[in-house]
């Protein structure tokens, strides 16, 4: 495209999404699907820092096999919020809420999301859940693990569970609205010419993301609804003791917190592959198995609910087909790795920070995702179900993969979205004290789990302390690279370097408007003559001049 | 025993299937280590070797291939194939307890474990088995969920209320090993745990024999059945009752009112007891008062224990241990006899009535009110 033009258009006077309205309800009440992605990012990176201090907590707690920091209540609370602070609060709209929020009309040159007012909405729905659940954390907290299971949690448990289920109840109409947002706006306001498979992977990975968010969602709502009619009103649904069934709450809730786990990586898996293709400068390898890859996932992951109660009392033939499918569903997610894998092949690769926290995410997904084959194994997991394993598992899937990807891709859009350069030194110091913090605080619950360490424990047998401690250190360590880039993010802001409007040359539309862009994303809607991922002449980006300019500032 | 080494790696084995789960764990940790491994020095290798040359090179023209996608799409899934079956394999093995078993009887509540063997004896988070028996626990709960865990053996299961899980193995090295809860069970869920220790047969007799058994189960259930609850005067020999002859049922195809067939397990004794409307044999009139909140889990247990040995097709008959009946005439209380000789537990365990003082540190608005118990406490 007429990238000079663009540069053209640089020289005028800057009015972008930033500057254009600067009182607080140009904010508040804006309806600029970018200005709500900032929104969102600060609520979301304010309670991921929540998340984690619960997180130091644990870790502080297991320095000691002794319960002696913590009583065992307080405990039992600190691990509760610590779950479901990073689940609901963070994870679930961690990327999609953000970066598809500021991203997906700008990749495919639309003007903002197609209902702004539903998208600011959605903020305000997140943030009413959210403060119903920091009320309730801060009144005397939740004790019943972010699974509510019952009937603990409706008949046993004296803590506020009812405000808590309601804050993650209405948390979940926020995540529905954004999930139809998107899939409506995708479906509706591509610019001419960007045609389904000339989309980032990026918008595909949040298609099935957001196909995701409308089907499962409900699932959550009524099941914390049931579980607050039986808590109030002693309906008898779950608990025994008054007619219900355990084992039912069991399959409501899994039947939409699994799929919520693809939720919370499948955007992790977006952004990954935007950076992979582009700091290779090269095309995806298999755009089209990365993509329905996301789309298998998606649907394959409704049916997998099952093997979360392989040891729960379920049928074992239940159990036998769950495990089936369980193994069914690693395959996409292979298939995604090892066409990242094969994309570096041939190259030209930069190791910019974005790439590096990529490169931290392969190693990281890799690993969580081999260690779900042995949970998968019906016959292992019974070994492994409860345990530090399955703790180790997860984490090495929700932090190593979309926390990585998350700090991958704000990295990769800091300077979209600001118009500013953060620190390259300091950056690419944090991405790698990320990693090895990440991987000496979880590898080691690997082998606490095979041990039989049982998961929620507040004390433990002696001879799994040292282990623990490795496991603490390594906290402290993934603390510090968590820490660095609020830092010098923030430091950016005001003292960083103008960023230019497309900083590595990339092809995506998000890179052909101007840093940070002007509150209609594009002056004229593009016209996208280009495959995704074209490095090649038909992108239109003048390439050449682009290193001069590069020589010159040097 | 537990390893002695600085850092253990690895549990002990003392079951009959435990190595099949190791096995299963280093196949699938070869598996996993060779793709893993090969992965990451593959990325490694490409993120070096091709480094950009220019800034704002362009990598080569690459858009895929079928062949390659076909390749990594069908070897994965035939060795994600092998895992299944190997899985499913030791799953099968773990979860169906085969017919020749010694029984016990496990009730679990906040935050302790109640064992009761078919012998009578009774123990309080410790399970002593002899090596080389088969073992089949009868669980159940009086409170939430809870799970019977034994790293050693490889195995565990959720305790759920209102019904029965099963957890079966055959020790197969003397020694002690670590009993934990593994479902969240509030609390002190992590002191909610204990030993298994696994002996020789011939000290295990010994350890029977020191101890001072309880009413058998099947005793302590006729005693409930003939005398106690009165099930007698409608459940009689015959089928003259107002009841139905509950001789010989025991395993047994039911039929009841409207044609369905059911098998008289321990599931349908129970919520026979429980909630004798739900399911009323053919021919009968639905006339019997609801036991709920009148019988303790243990007293179901004998009760189940007692209708078993009425007779009936005992495939999974109660084959207690050697003196088995012994003890009959040791009428002891119904309540367990805690802490019975050698049995010093030193897990904490929080009296029942306790629960409602530690959890009630900040008041709670949202706790529902007037929580009936569910059962007469004995503790």
């Amino acid at each position: 495209m007429e990238n000079v033009e663009v540069i053209n258009i640089t020289q005028k006077p800057k009015l972008n999404y930033l500057n254009n309205g600067d009182t607080v309800s140009s904010w508040l009440l804006t309806r600029d699907h970018k200005r709500i992605a900032i929104l969102y990012l600060i609520s979301v990176s304010f309670f991921f820092m929540v998340g984690g201090l619960f997180a130091a907590g644990i870790r502080l707690e297991l320095l000691t096999p002794q319960s002696d920091l913590f009583e065992s209540g307080t405990y039992n609370k600190i691990f509760t919020a610590h779950g479901i602070i990073m689940i609901f609060l963070f994870l679930i709209p961690s990327i999609p809420a953000t970066l598809g929020n500021f991203f997906i009309p700008l990749m495919i040159g639309a003007k903002d999301l197609a209902f702004p007012r539903i998208n600011l909405l959605s903020w305000y729905l997140y943030m009413a859940g959210a403060g119903i659940a920091v009320w309730a954390l801060m009144q005397g907290g939740v004790d019943t693990g972010w699974t509510f299971y019952v009937p603990y949690s409706t008949t046993f448990s004296n803590t506020y569970v009812v405000a808590t289920g309601l804050g993650a109840f209405i948390i979940g109409f926020s995540s529905i609205l954004t999930g139809l947002n998107f899939i409506v706006t995708i479906h509706t306001m591509r610019a001419p010419g960007m045609t389904w498979f000339r989309m980032p992977l990026f918008v595909w990975s949040h298609y099935a993301t957001s196909l995701i968010m409308i089907l499962a969602t409900p699932v959550i709502a009524i099941t914390l609804l049931l579980l607050v009619l039986e808590r109030v009103g002693r309906v008898g649904i779950f608990d025994p003791a008054i007619g219900g069934d355990p084992i039912l709450f069991q399959h409501l809730f899994w039947f939409y917190s699994h799929p919520a786990v693809y939720i919370m990586v499948l955007p992790g898996m977006g952004v990954i592959s935007e950076l992979i293709a582009n700091f290779s400068r090269k095309r995806i390898f298999g755009y089209e198995y990365v993509a329905f890859s996301s789309i298998a996932i998606a649907v394959i992951g409704f049916l997998v609910w099952g093997h979360h109660l392989f040891v729960s009392g379920q049928s074992i033939y239940a159990g036998l087909v769950f495990s089936f499918l369980t193994l069914v569903v690693a395959i996409p997610s292979a298939v995604k790795t090892f066409n990242w894998t094969a994309t570096l092949y041939k190259g030209s690769i930069s190791w910019d920070t974005p790439m590096i926290y990529a490169l931290g995410f392969l190693g990281l997904f890799l690993i969580g995702g081999l260690t779900g084959l042995f949970l998968g194994a019906a016959g292992l997991d019974i070994h492994m179900s409860d345990t530090y394993f399955v703790v180790a598992h997860f984490h090495y899937i929700m932090v190593g993969g979309q926390v990585m990807a998350y700090l991958g891709g704000i990295h990769y859009y800091w300077s979209k979205m600001t118009g500013r350069m953060y620190s390259e030194f300091w950056s690419k110091i944090a991405a790698i004290v990320t990693f090895i913090g990440f991987n000496l605080l979880f590898f080691p619950q690997f082998i606490l789990g095979y041990l039989g360490m049982p998961r929620r424990y507040a004390s433990y047998p002696e001879e799994m302390q040292v282990l623990n401690i490795l496991s603490s250190a390594g906290a402290s360590i993934l603390g510090v690279g968590f820490a660095m880039p609020v830092f010098y993010l923030i430091f950016s802001l005001f003292y960083g370097k103008k960023a230019p409007d497309n900083l590595w040359m990339l092809p995506g539309l998000e890179w052909r408007t101007e840093s940070p862009p002007p509150t209609e994303n594009f002056y004229e809607t593009p016209i996208v003559t280009w495959e995704a991922y074209e490095f090649g002449e038909e992108s239109g980006l003048d390439f050449e001049e682009a290193r001069k300019r590069e020589m010159a500032t040097i | 025993m537990q390893q002695n080494s600085w850092i253990p790696l690895f549990p002990e084995q003392a079951s009959s299937f435990a190595w099949q789960v190791d096995a299963l764990y280093f196949y699938i940790l070869a598996v996993t280590l060779f793709f893993g491994v090969g992965c990451a020095v593959v990325i490694f290798f490409f993120a070096v070797k091709y480094r950009e040359r220019e800034k704002f090179g362009r990598g080569a023209d690459i858009h895929g291939s079928m062949p390659l996608e076909l390749t990594w799409t069908v070897i994965p899934f035939v060795i994600a194939m092998t895992m299944f079956v190997a899985g499913a394999y030791v799953f099968y093995n773990l979860y169906r307890p085969p017919a020749d078993t010694m029984d016990v009887y496990v009730v679990g509540k906040q935050w302790m474990w109640k064992f009761q063997h078919g012998s009578g004896q009774r123990e309080i988070n410790e399970l002593h088995v002899p090596v080389g028996r088969k073992i089949k626990l009868t669980m159940t709960t009086e409170d939430v969920l809870h799970d019977v865990f034994i790293p050693a053996f490889r195995t565990k299961a959720d305790v759920v209320p209102g019904r029965y899980t099963y957890l079966w193995f055959e020790p197969t090295k003397p020694g002690k090993y670590h009993l934990f809860c593994a479902e969240y069970c509030g609390l002190n869920h992590s002191g909610m745990g204990g030993w298994v220790y696994v002996m020789e047969p011939r000290d295990f007799d010994n350890w029977l024999a020191g101890n001072v058994s309880g009413q058998t189960p099947v005793d302590a259930g006729r005693d409930l059945f003939e005398n106690k609850l009165g099930c007698a005067s409608c459940h009689q020999q015959s089928d003259q009752g107002r009841g139905p002859s509950l001789a010989g049922v025991f395993g047994k195809d039911v039929r009841l009112n409207g044609g369905q067939i059911v098998k008289a397990d321990d599931e349908y004794i129970r919520n026979s007891i429980l909630n004798p409307q739900g399911q009323i044999v053919e021919r009968y009139q639905p006339i019997m008062p609801t036991f709920k909140g009148q019988v303790t889990e243990e007293q179901l247990v004998g009760l189940i224990a007692y209708i078993k040995s009425l007779g009936g097709n005992s495939t999974t008959g109660t084959t207690a241990t050697g003196s088995t009946n012994n003890a009959a005439a040791n009428s002891a209380t119904n309540g367990i006899a805690a802490a019975s000789g050698g049995v010093a537990s030193t897990n904490t365990i929080a009296p029942r009535g306790d629960r409602g003082n530690t959890n009630s540190q900040g008041s709670n608005p949202n706790a529902p009110g007037n929580r009936s118990e569910p059962t007469n406490r004995q503790r």
